[in-house]
């Protein structure tokens, strides 16, 4: 029995909500590594994994933590690890390796300052890019990015989803702050969320291909031991898994890899908006930031200031689409996050022309407060 | 002739029916060799195709499970002790084998191999061991002699070697084997006796690279050196009574160290027990 009862409330920490998330959502194996502000997580898994009959294991690094949850899913669990930046960016190689697999699993990033070692104990946003074009090579990420302890829940449940759904990694990003933040919130009953499993082949072994492109594009995954035996390999391969050098061959995978998340964008694409439908101007932001955004909204909307938030929960695959016509009667859209200068690069690709995108960025490790964004906002209607 | 054909037969029952053949490998490679021991103790052991699993890296050794009939999953390079990991601990009941190389296993790999050997997990890892990186061409190993010459080491080996044995039974692996490619009815039992046994396994099979390491160090072809191995090669039970001037310049083969020792599913299971989380 989990720790986490259903319907009443509980304060919870941020880092405990991804742990609550991952249960309700059928997570069965967490392998992982210690690092702050990430550990929280480890330490939640350690203590209900051998309670639900679940698998813990402490890897001996972040690179072995990712590779045993790709073994893991592979061998039929709902598979989950959690670090921060150092032990994210040790992971990328084999966070390729599940995209090229298509093997589902989850990597929850507890974010810190950075580059390097940089500020285990403050807060930073400048693993964005990162999560998007991270290992090398050509893919399409998913990336959800919550801002409250309840949305870290919801968002783990939704990325375990996404990832079964899709065979695919996905990415949590949070941060330092909301890690470590407590606030109230109360855990669904089973059926109130959907958790989603993966679909299983029901055809004999001699028709089965793991890696088949069927007309929805993700088709039915077999896990060993279940009677079907199949090649799994980060080489390019067809569609039973065999390497291949056929050209044919390589740009068809290639692009299953992109299509198989962009046709179903609309269905990953979470972005919330807060007093746009007469705002002049917006704060566009996500993670953290979007709690001191939309209290600097509601400052400015006090002094008649025609202002909106816009946060999207998604943030890879990017909300093109949503976000031009989100932007189409704004004069000025502020970008704030805590780096130099990430998903501003974004906003700006996709803003219509006479939309100024202007930027607001923080990277001295401390929270972005409202009064800063406020600040920003009263500059933009001078 | 009747048993040629058996053999034959048992061995085209454990390949993979869909891929194409030739297999990447050069002709006289210790590989094939390994690959035939290995199926033929997995037949011995009238192991069920579907209950095992076949992990490997990144070489030339890797590209093995590729040909195997069973799940197979080729990892990246280093890492398929880690990715072996998580399927053994997800589902006990498996078999699973990790075939690497000497740089798979001991360079970029060494920390997942000495952490699966402390943890003593369920996994039989076969280490085919040539000496030298053969897939990127030639290149010193931490398993190269002082002294030989690979691509970058032009003027000679000035490294230090590890022993994979050694290594595997001071990190707590609780059986280990070494065997040779000349030597194959012994390596199919090892390989068998690994499998067999309830803990982390290692089998340290020495092969051959003609194609790079004999080239450069003129050991001539895949014979010459498969006949060099069996001369150097030394049973662990003649060694008992062989002085330390007779060994020089010999290795040991055979089961080297066996202990017994709990395992890591095991001790989990035990705990997930103890917490109520049997279902």
């Amino acid at each position: 029995m989990s720790t986490y009862t259903p319907s009443k409330p509980i304060l919870l920490q941020g880092n405990e909500a991804c742990v609550a998330g991952a249960l309700y959502a059928g997570v069965e194996f967490f392998a992982g590594y210690p690092i702050t502000p990430s550990t929280e997580i480890a330490e939640g898994m350690a203590r209900e994994m051998p309670r639900i009959g679940g698998k813990f294991i402490q890897m001996e690094d972040e690179i072995g933590s990712i590779a045993a949850i790709i073994g893991a899913s592979n061998a039929g669990l709902k598979s989950m690890t959690a670090t921060s930046g150092p032990g994210y960016s040790l992971m990328q190689e084999n966070i390729g390796y599940a995209y090229m697999t298509e093997t589902p699993c989850i990597i929850i990033n507890v974010q810190r300052g950075g580059p390097s070692t940089g500020l285990p104990t403050k807060i930073g946003q400048a693993d964005t890019m990162q999560a998007r074009w991270g290992t090398h090579g050509d893919y399409t990420a998913v990336t959800l990015a919550p801002s409250t302890v309840k949305g870290c829940f919801e968002e783990t449940v939704r990325a375990i989803n996404i990832a079964e759904r899709f065979r695919t990694p996905v990415t949590v990003l949070t941060d330092e702050v909301l890690g470590h933040m407590r606030e109230m919130m109360v855990i669904p009953q089973q059926g109130e969320l959907e958790v989603y499993n993966r679909h299983k082949p029901d055809v004999p072994n001699d028709w089965y291909r793991h890696f088949e492109v069927t007309p929805s594009l993700v088709g039915p995954m077999a896990s060993f031991g279940e009677g079907y035996r199949y090649n799994i390999s980060g080489l390019t391969h067809d569609e039973d898994g065999f390497p291949t050098a056929n050209s044919e061959e390589i740009r068809r995978k290639l692009e299953k890899l992109q299509k198989k998340i962009m046709r179903y964008a609309e269905e990953i694409i979470k972005i919330r908006t807060e007093m746009m439908d007469d705002a002049h101007v917006a704060v566009f932001s996500y993670g953290t930031v979007a709690r001191s955004a939309l209290q600097a909204v509601k400052m400015a909307r006090e002094r008649r200031i025609k202002v909106g938030a816009i946060q999207p929960l998604t943030i890879w695959p990017f909300p093109d689409l949503q976000l031009r016509e989100m932007l189409k009667n704004v004069r000025k859209v502020i970008v704030a996050e805590l780096n130099m200068g990430q998903l501003v690069h974004e906003v700006r690709r996709i803003a219509p022309r006479g939309t100024e995108v202007v930027q607001l960025g923080r990277y001295d490790g401390e929270v972005m407060t409202p009064q800063q964004i406020f600040d920003k906002i009263r500059e933009a209607v001078k | 002739m009747q048993t040629e054909q058996l053999a034959s037969e048992i061995i085209h029952h454990y390949l993979r029916p869909k891929k194409k053949f030739p297999n990447v490998w050069c002709a006289g490679c210790g590989n094939g060799i390994v690959m035939g021991a290995l199926i033929r103790a997995i037949d011995d052991l009238k192991l069920d195709k579907n209950g095992v699993v076949v992990v490997s890296g990144i070489g030339c050794s890797s590209r093995m499970p590729v040909y195997l009939d069973f799940s197979t999953l080729h990892t990246t390079h280093g890492r398929a002790l880690a990715f072996a990991t998580g399927v053994k601990v997800s589902k006990p009941n498996l078999k699973v084998i990790v075939i690497t190389g000497d740089g798979d296993c001991l360079a970029i790999g060494g920390n997942h191999f000495i952490h699966a050997c402390r943890r003593n997990i369920d996994i039989t890892t076969i280490l085919i061991n040539n000496k030298i990186y053969g897939m990127t061409g030639g290149q010193f190993a931490p398993t190269t002699p002082g002294g030989k010459k690979a691509t970058t080491a032009p003027y000679g080996n000035y490294e230090k070697q590890f022993d994979p044995v050694r290594l595997a039974t001071g990190a707590g692996a609780s059986y280990v084997a070494r065997g040779t490619v000349y030597h194959v009815q012994q390596l199919e039992k090892m390989i068998a006796g690994a499998i067999a046994h309830k803990g982390f396994a290692l089998v340290d099979c020495i092969s051959n690279c003609h194609t790079y390491y004999g080239r450069m160090n003129k050991e001539g072809d895949a014979v010459a050196m498969i006949d060099q191995i069996k001369k150097q090669a030394v049973n662990v039970k003649a060694a008992e009574n062989m002085s330390p001037e007779k060994l020089e310049g010999k290795f040991l083969t055979g089961v080297i160290h066996e202990h017994e020792a709990t395992e890591f599913c095991e001790e989990y299971q035990k705990l997930v027990e103890a917490q109520g989380g049997n279902k």
